[in-house]
């Protein structure tokens, strides 16, 4: 069977699947289990509205349990376990990587990664938010700056692999070197920078994603507070810094965060562009190093990229409940 | 508002400029793919993109067999036109090339200027003019293969659509044509299992239903948490919260494992679950924070009415979540359309069930490592649709976006 077929079938199966669940259940709820009729009828109303929330939850709870809960305890315990996974060998994955030294670079490249890229690219969409907010063409720039969000990471990286070739008669850093007079260069090989060369690739990406939303922040400021400061004389540069900034600091952190915790979880570009050499490796693409090869290990640093997420995620969990009450 | 915002004209021209160049700087890497994937091949290597409305100087070799020998004084002569000679007729069909060099060595092969008199091997001479005439006078009778000559030519630019199909279809033009020769239609040779044209077919199909599912799943659940009442609610928001963030890697090993172990394997239908799982949390947060938002009249008055909670959600909240439905689709369809990772781990590795992503990835960076032509135009098949849809739905994404991200 072609998958496409397949592909039609799943869909057709899902919806009907779907919606057939939920309307069979209300049904039997209502008619079958606490019918509303009868001696009980007070009774039974209530029982079945207690229920029914749990109806409506529980394929999506299922399918969380399944496909993100268990997985974090099977990562857990299989971390714990040799290559087979037949032995437990305590610590023992995680002692081989805090020995390793692509571990430990990768480890520090990460760090890099996550206080570099969050700071250019919430920087540069506050930059381009302010500076288009005004401007009648404003919307058709912030359109074309937020156009790399569409593109996969892949199509990025072989994008900016060509502005990187080192021939200058395709790369354009090398034409430009070219054409004052430098020797042609790969930016992937310079050892150390070559890291920011390759985070230019996720600032390029995520500068849109900054840009948006601070940009409706921006927009979100009460008019007040600007005129006050106006008519109080500041100029264009106080008025940014010291009454519109600290209006949006908290989207400001929001930006940030989002960013941080997408720069941990992104392997594609490293393994794209370098494939980890040249001193690029981060832990994802480090992680995808040993799958299918080394389960244990793959685990173990599944699980570290888990506990350096952890902190952003517990206060993401406050921020939400702090926003309900 | 711009007056009392006491901004100068000067300061106005430096952001237009600003952003202006901002603008640019972001553009420029695509720009360069984009119009290099239209490109001939040697073109490519021969000048940079930013060249390509201009003629380009290529190098060609060929030999003087278009004329006869023809004996004056002591001397064998030999006249012609270097583009009618046999081994680059092809190439200068249309006739509009003007040659800027010409030599006798591969190695200096443009040593001498058009019109000016060269030397060859043989101690004889040769010119050769910019329109492409030539004249070769030697002592002795040259043989019958006639003499090898280099030049350069300036090469008119050349915009092609060949490297889609060679692209789409995993074959170069000479095969292309012979398959056609041969009866077959386009339609078959782009059905070919090598092209890049079945892995698109394969990204559509991961997509879709990982699109489609998880929106019905996640709406009754966000329905549940948004207007239902039961203990342990708060809870599951915040379990939803967390679950946002966690790492797609943590998933990897364990999932594969069960699917594995209850026959799925590495297969469409796991990919499918997959996206459909990690897709979830995503869902929940933006339709369940969409419906808070919905005016608490219409749907008490529809309780007081006598409709029960599924009517409520099917003819009221779902009609009424449309936007954040769009959202949540978009969004879906970008990642699962743009992933790597995923695809990598739960689609089986041969070719014919890749996805592009990972077609790209894996076998045309390493193979066709040099090939740019190829390479952009792969790019830009797989990058095309989700840039169509970012372009025309843009409205809804943002929404999504502003509504998605924690405040």
């Amino acid at each position: 069977m072609s998958p496409l077929l397949q592909g039609v079938i799943t869909i057709f199966v899902g919806v009907v699947g779907c919606v057939g669940y939920f309307y069979a259940a209300n049904l039997i709820l209502d008619k079958v289990i606490f019918p509303a009729r009868g001696p009980n009828v007070g009774r039974n109303i209530n029982r079945a509205t207690a229920v029914r929330p749990w109806l409506f939850l529980f394929p999506a709870i299922f399918a969380l349990s399944l496909y993100l809960v268990y997985p974090v305890i099977g990562s857990l315990w299989r971390s714990l376990h040799n290559r087979a996974g037949d032995e437990f060998i305590g610590l023992g994955n995680y002692a081989f990587l805090f020995g390793d030294g692509e571990f430990l670079q990768a480890l520090l490249n990460n760090a890099l990664w996550a206080v570099v890229v969050p700071a250019a690219a919430t920087f540069l969409g506050l930059l381009v938010a302010q500076l288009t907010d005004r401007l009648s063409w404003g919307n058709i720039a912030k359109s074309l700056i937020f156009m790399p969000m569409a593109i996969s990471f892949v199509g990025a990286s072989l994008i900016w692999k060509f502005v990187y070739a080192g021939d200058p008669d395709i790369g354009i850093i090398n034409a430009l070197r070219d054409s004052i007079g430098l020797d042609p260069m790969d930016p992937v090989q310079v050892p150390f920078w070559n890291n920011f060369f390759l985070m230019a690739i996720l600032v390029w990406i995520q500068t849109g994603f900054a840009m948006v939303i601070l940009s409706a922040a921006l927009r979100g400021i009460p008019e007040e507070t600007v005129e006050a400061a106006i008519i109080d004389g500041a100029n264009p540069f106080q008025l940014f810094f010291k009454i519109k900034v600290p209006q949006i600091m908290g989207t400001i952190v929001v930006v940030w965060t989002t960013i941080t915790i997408l720069v941990l979880k992104v392997f594609d570009i490293v393994y794209t562009m370098t494939g980890g050499n040249f001193g690029t490796q981060i832990l994802p693409s480090y992680m995808m190093s040993f799958m299918f090869r080394d389960d244990g290990r793959a685990t173990a640093v599944a699980v570290v990229i888990m506990i350096v997420v952890l902190p952003v995620m517990i206060w993401n969990i406050r921020q939400a409940q702090k926003e309900m009450r | 508002m711009d007056n009392i915002a006491g901004k100068s004209s000067g300061l106005k021209w430096a952001v237009n400029i600003t952003v202006a160049l901002l603008v640019i700087a972001w553009l420029i890497p695509t720009v360069g793919l984009f119009v290099s994937s239209f490109r001939d091949r040697d073109q490519i290597t021969a000048s940079g993109w930013w060249n390509a409305p201009f003629s380009v100087e290529l190098t060609y070799r060929t030999r003087a067999d278009d004329g006869e020998p023809v004996r004056e004084g002591d001397l064998w002569v030999t006249e012609g036109n270097i583009f009618a000679s046999s081994e680059v007729a092809d190439a200068f069909s249309s006739g509009e090339a003007s040659i800027t060099g010409f030599g006798v060595t591969g190695r200096e092969p443009t040593a001498y200027a058009a019109g000016t008199e060269g030397e060859t091997r043989d101690g004889g001479t040769l010119i050769v003019n910019a329109d492409g005439s030539y004249r070769y006078a030697t002592a002795e009778e040259p043989d019958a293969r006639g003499l090898r000559i280099y030049f350069g030519a300036d090469t008119p630019p050349d915009f092609t659509m060949d490297n889609y199909l060679t692209i789409l279809t995993a074959q170069t033009t000479e095969e292309r044509e012979e398959a056609y020769a041969e009866g077959q239609t386009f339609w078959e040779i782009l059905s070919d299992e090598e092209g890049i044209f079945r892995n698109f077919i394969n990204t559509f199909t991961v997509t879709i239903p990982s699109t489609v599912i998880p929106i019905l799943i996640a709406a009754f659940a966000a329905y549940a948490l948004a207007w239902m009442d039961f203990p342990g609610r708060g809870l599951l928001i915040a379990c939803v919260v967390g679950l946002l963030v966690v790492p797609l890697q943590l998933a990897l090993v364990p999932l594969l494992n069960l699917h594995n172990q209850i026959g799925i394997g590495q297969s469409f239908v796991g990919i499918w679950l997959a996206h459909t799982g990690f897709g979830l949390p995503l869902a929940i947060y933006l339709l369940r924070n969409y419906m808070v938002g919905l005016p608490r009249d219409i749907i008490e008055s529809a309780k007081v009415d006598g409709a029960t909670d599924f009517q409520i959600f099917t003819k009221i909240i779902l009609p009424l979540s449309f936007p954040a439905l769009a959202s949540f689709a978009i969004f879906q369809f970008l990642w699962t359309w743009n992933d790597l990772l995923v695809a990598k781990v739960f689609l089986p590795s041969d070719d014919a069930s890749k996805v592009m992503t990972v077609r790209i990835a894996d076998d045309l960076l390493g193979s066709r490592g040099g090939d740019w032509g190829i390479l952009a135009a792969a790019a830009f098949v797989s990058i095309a649709v989700p840039v169509l849809v970012f372009f025309t739905m843009q409205r809804y994404l943002v929404r999504g976006l502003l509504a998605g991200s924690v405040k």
